[in-house]
């Protein structure tokens, strides 16, 4: 009895701080909901290998250190348009040779060093050094010099006028590094973006945390914690997404489950298009696709309606040239070869193969590019063409075989690089395509410095591939993104591929 | 007690069960397997990409996949693919695997060599060594029968090996030897076909495991290329609509299971007639 | 004694050197340039030259191969070339996941196995015979990464009780991380369950005609305890070779359910550091496995040789 009443006393007050904590907890838990979260978990179907987008070419990296960790001196925005960044301003020589930026004042690196103009020549010869790795170093190989001559001031000197420098100049391969911290990039990335890298658990998750210190106040951050997982099956991503564990999942990799998100009033589900270009590039430097007719007539085999309906759930663009209905001055031609077995059939009787072709595909062992393989595989058996699939590990496979040693029939791959029609005109490439006239178009637009006149040019270069098909040109990868309703700021569309998420933020 | 006497009357009438059983499932995939190279439903390469993801009756016995193509056919093609591979490796397995073995059994020399290298080939997982395969020869036939087929020679090494020294141990090859016959010759006219019955239980059940490990190859993509159907890529492309058409991760599993299963019972019910050390132990 | 396990140590070593020179070779000659896998489709043949250098690939294949054996003795795995992080860091972190999957796996296996082959043994011909049998013939047929898909259908994606794939790391605990486990696990267990199943049912039907247990059984003691006190112990021997002799499948099986899982284990590890060649990450990766494989195997040997006396001669 006695002890009984000893600990009675306590265990009562012990029974009331209970008491009333369960009534606090919901509460506080109440204000908690009242003001927006701030953090936010994205998914994404791929895990970068390293990164550093200054070295190594997987739009995996961009698409998470790309405006979130790392700035560039100009940037693309949403719509595909230049804008300024860590340059303020810039002029540009009546003769297109000379640009000079003005370059924005009190900017720190994540590990504290400054940003000035010997930085942004650092960062910009790094790339175009005898020694670099940079993916994209042809881009800027028309910059000749680099001075800084003011800490504030940046001078470039091209060799021949570049009407797109700026452009390649705000992509993910020319972002602005730092000497000391330059060599560890890939596993810790520090650029001068609005979040820093904070962690990366491999093959799970890499997570960012909010920049205390960022230097362009006019762009205020919403989230202070973001959290990148990568869940490569489709299902798990769908699971994920409806389980809550995931916010958003900008690039979802099954088109089969996206209709029910469009109709989930719990997300927003809009689909756009990406700058991934799927084409089945043919070796046109030797038989039988050096003969010109017999690549229009598999253009004209392939519907390419039923394709993207069959590869992709019918999300996506048909493209008749290398270029997106995104990208400035887009011309469709899909109207130039279109489907057409009979014409196919005869074109190719024409060419001497009435009796029937057969080649081998290299298949790159993605979803899309295996599907594009089996349902073109089909296609192309309706007009007597016997087409071999080899699966083609990728990329280390696929990359030597193909794009190094040439030695292939046709392929599939998607062509990621924004504006990147020039590349039907680089001697040596995997196309084994030839056209002076080409060539002459898309260097004349290269270094046309009038909008107007590029444009015009480029939608002349357009037309030249359409005819001559050194690729079947199929469609674009459509962007499935997905997010929850609360949300708002994702791109729509992805001119560069890119997960921005300065303008994220939760409504409630 | 009661049960311990019962035990052998009762295990002859199991085992010819097994038999039995096993018999009749391994004839329905020979015979599936066969049949398909005459008739299938539908051209299972033919794709009707507006009528995909059908369920089963509704569009033809089993529905059809995510590009409209007519999925009993592809299943029944699958059986004869799967088949095919199977027998290559176990053929590549069983062949060297024997000539190994029992020239271990009649040579110490050779033994030691012969256990070093089948301990390494052991310590290989072989899904990461086919893996590795696959890197090297590209995905394909070749890469899946060697892949699985190496991993068995280890397997049949070891078991006629142990058989066979057993059979170099009984006093009729004494006196084989007596009467001047050489190593080659006692193993060609006793050794072998004392042991013959062991390694056709042994094939069996390897044929089993082979389907299995085949289906793990081509899930990972190893296998056989488009268009040929194999069961492992049939789930593998499965795993996407799980939600939307259950019956695609079904009826791949099941058609393995089956043959899997088949092919383990008749090694089973071979064996308790074949192989006198199982006689004894089961 | 002692010279048995000095013998078995060699062994060890030579089929490890073995496998060593297997690996790399196999790595040598796999074609496939590390450095355009890396730098895509855009770059040139300075910039490859440039990367090539830069990740030691220009040094002849003998000094590759013994700079990374040196360092694979001396604890030093080198560095990946894809991550840019050290290997052995990597692995680390990739075992957290494989081994709790697997050491998951042979508890349910064994956690199935042992209850069902001893209550089947227990009565040759009864009703728990036919079940075990059957779920052991069943179980052997299935593959497991269709029990995986067949989970994730029922269990994970119908019910939503568990995770359809991913893994949330130990960071929150480990309530999250065996959530997450759970399935997978289960995935690799069934099959295993059923092998063990069949093995403890033989090995006690077998030990229960031993005449010690006969004489037990003379002796007055109960069907159940001459069951669990005698026979079962000695059964186990078999039991436990079988699980080391499976211990390589278990690990083939990872590799297969961890990616139906999307689980970033060791077998993910492997098959992406494959897709982008960083040789030296799997060329570590393969050694790790073959190390487990070997380890797991001459320590069920030693047991079984430390148990049963009379298999050291006929080994």
């Amino acid at each position: 009895m006695v002890s009984r009443s000893r600990f009675s006393r306590p265990r009562r007050h012990l029974l009331r701080s209970a008491l009333l904590a369960a009534l606090a907890i919901p509460a506080l838990a109440g204000a908690a909901v009242a003001a927006p979260r701030t953090d936010l978990v994205l998914g994404m179907p791929v895990e970068p290998p390293g990164l550093d987008p200054t070295s190594a070419a997987p739009t995996v990296i961009g698409q998470v250190v790309w405006q979130n960790v790392f700035e560039g001196l100009t940037r693309v925005d949403r719509d595909g348009k230049v804008q300024p960044q860590l340059a303020r301003s810039w002029t540009v020589s009546p003769d297109g040779l000379t640009y000079t930026f003005a370059l924005q004042a009190g900017v720190k690196f994540h590990n504290g060093e400054a940003f000035d103009a010997n930085t942004a020549k650092f960062a910009l010869d790094a790339i175009r050094a005898p020694g670099s790795v940079n993916p994209q170093k042809a881009l800027y190989a028309v910059i000749a010099d680099v001075k800084a001559p003011d800490s504030g001031t940046l001078v470039l000197t091209l060799s021949k006028p570049s009407g797109n420098l700026l452009f390649w100049l705000g992509l993910p391969a020319a972002v602005m590094v730092e000497p000391k911290s330059r060599d560890g990039l890939k596993s810790n990335p520090v650029g001068t973006g609005p979040f820093r890298f904070a962690s990366w658990r491999k093959g799970d998750r890499v997570e960012l945390t909010r920049s205390p210190d960022h230097w362009d106040a006019a762009r205020k951050v919403h989230l202070d914690k973001v959290t990148f997982r990568f869940i490569g099956d489709p299902q798990a991503a769908a699971a994920a997404l409806r389980a809550g564990d995931v916010d958003a999942y900008p690039l979802l990799p099954a088109p089969e489950l996206y209709g029910a998100f469009q109709k989930d009033k719990a997300f927003t589900a809009v689909p756009g298009l990406t700058e991934m270009k799927v084409v089945a590039g043919m070796n046109n430097a030797a038989k039988p696709f050096s003969d010109k007719r017999v690549r229009q007539a598999l253009m004209m085999a392939v519907d390419r309606k039923l394709l993207i309906e069959g590869a992709y759930s019918g999300y996506g663009a048909a493209i008749g040239s290398h270029y997106t209905p995104n990208d400035p001055g887009y011309k469709d031609l899909t109207g130039v070869y279109p489907y057409d077995p009979q014409k196919a059939k005869a074109l190719l009787a024409e060419a001497g193969y009435g009796k029937g072709l057969t080649f081998t595909f290299k298949s790159p062992q993605m979803a899309y590019a295996t599907r594009t393989a089996e349902i073109l595989q089909a296609m192309f058996a309706e007009v007597g063409v016997t087409m071999t699939i080899a699966p083609t590990e990728f990329p280390a496979k696929w990359v030597q075989e193909v794009m190094r040693d040439r030695s292939f029939d046709m392929t599939v791959i998607a062509h990621a690089e924004p504006l990147d029609i020039a590349i039907y005109a680089n001697d040596p490439y995997y196309f084994g395509y030839k056209n002076p006239a080409f060539n002459t178009v898309v260097a004349t637009a290269a270094e046309a410095t009038d909008e107007a006149t590029r444009l015009k040019l480029y939608g002349e270069a357009q037309g030249i591939l359409a005819e001559d098909v050194p690729a079947l040109f199929l469609f674009v990868l459509p962007k499935l993104s997905v997010w929850k309703a609360k949300l708002t700021g994702f791109w729509k569309n992805e001119p560069v591929p890119s997960n921005d998420l300065t303008e994220v933020r939760w409504t409630e | 007690m009661r049960a311990l006497v019962l035990r052998p009357r009762r295990g002859f009438r199991l085992d010819d069960a097994t038999l039995l059983v096993g018999a009749v499932l391994t004839a329905l995939l020979v015979g599936v397997a066969l049949l398909s190279l005459v008739w299938t439903p539908e051209d299972p390469a033919r794709m009707r990409i507006l009528q995909k993801l059908r369920g089963p009756l509704v569009s033809g016995l089993l529905g059809t996949d995510h590009l409209g193509r007519d999925l009993a056919s592809m299943l029944m093609r699958g059986a004869f693919n799967s088949l095919t591979i199977a027998f290559a490796a176990v053929g590549l397995g069983a062949v060297l695997g024997t000539l190994a073995g029992v020239a271990a059994a009649a040579g110490p020399r050779f033994d030691a060599v012969l256990m070093r290298v089948c301990d390494a080939l052991f310590a290989l997982p072989p899904i990461l060594s086919a893996i590795m395969l696959g890197a090297l020869l590209g995905p394909g036939a070749p890469t899946a029968i060697i892949a699985i087929g190496v991993f068995m020679i280890p397997v049949f090494a070891r078991v006629t090996r142990g058989a066979a020294m057993q059979i170099w141990a009984r006093e009729y090859i004494m006196a084989a030897r007596m009467a001047g016959k050489g190593t080659v010759r006692i193993t060609l006219e006793h050794v072998l076909p004392n042991i013959a019955g062991q390694i056709i239980v042994q094939v069996t059940i390897q044929l089993a495991m082979a389907i299995l490990t085949e289906a793990g190859l081509s899930f990972l993509g190893l296998g056989l290329p488009p268009p040929a159907p194999t069961w492992g890529r049939m789930l593998a492309e499965s795993q996407t609509y799980l939600t939307q058409a259950p019956h695609l991760a079904l009826a791949p599993g099941l058609a393995i299971a089956a043959a899997v299963l088949g092919l383990n019972l008749l090694g089973d019910g071979l064996a308790a007639r074949l192989d006198p050390r199982r006689r004894q132990a089961s | 004694m002692l010279r048995h396990l000095a013998r078995r140590a060699a062994g060890f070593a030579v089929t490890f050197l073995l496998i060593s020179v297997l690996v790399f070779g196999m790595m040598e000659i796999v074609p496939g340039d590390p450095a355009s896998a890396m730098l895509g489709t855009s770059a040139t043949p300075e910039t490859l030259a440039a990367l090539r250098a830069q990740m030691g690939l220009d040094a002849p294949a003998v000094i590759r191969y013994l700079r990374w054996l040196g360092g694979l003795l001396s604890g030093d795995l080198g560095v990946s070339t894809t991550y840019g992080v050290p290997v052995g860091a990597l692995i680390l972190e990739r075992l957290a996941v494989t081994l709790p999957l697997t050491g998951l796996a042979v508890l349910l296996a064994v956690g199935i196995a042992l209850p069902l082959g001893v209550t089947a043994a227990s009565r040759p011909g009864g009703v728990a015979d036919g079940v075990a049998t059957l779920y052991a013939q069943a179980g052997i047929a299935v593959p497991n990464f269709w029990i995986g898909l067949l989970l994730i259908m029922t269990v994970a994606l119908g019910l939503g009780w568990l995770p359809a794939g991913g893994f949330p790391g130990w960071g929150d605990g480990p309530g999250p991380a065996l959530r997450a486990l759970l399935l997978p696990a289960l995935a690799l267990a069934i099959p295993q369950s059923a092998v063990l199943t069949r093995v403890t049912r033989a090995s006690v039907v077998e030990v229960m005609n031993e005449d010690f247990v006969r004489t037990a059984r003379a002796k007055g003691a109960s069907v159940s305890r001459a069951l669990w006190r005698h026979a079962v112990p000695n059964a186990l021997v078999p039991v436990i070779t079988m699980l080391g002799l499976q211990i390589s499948f278990l690990i083939g099986g990872a590799v297969l359910v961890e990616n139906v899982f999307t689980l970033p284990g060791m077998g993910r590890l492997a098959w992406q550091a494959l897709a982008q060649r960083d040789l030296i990450v799997i060329q570590n990766v393969v050694m790790v496995f073959a190390t487990v494989v070997i380890v797991v195997n001459l320590g069920v040997d030693l047991l079984y040789t430390v148990v049963d006396p009379r298999l050291r001669r006929r080994a």
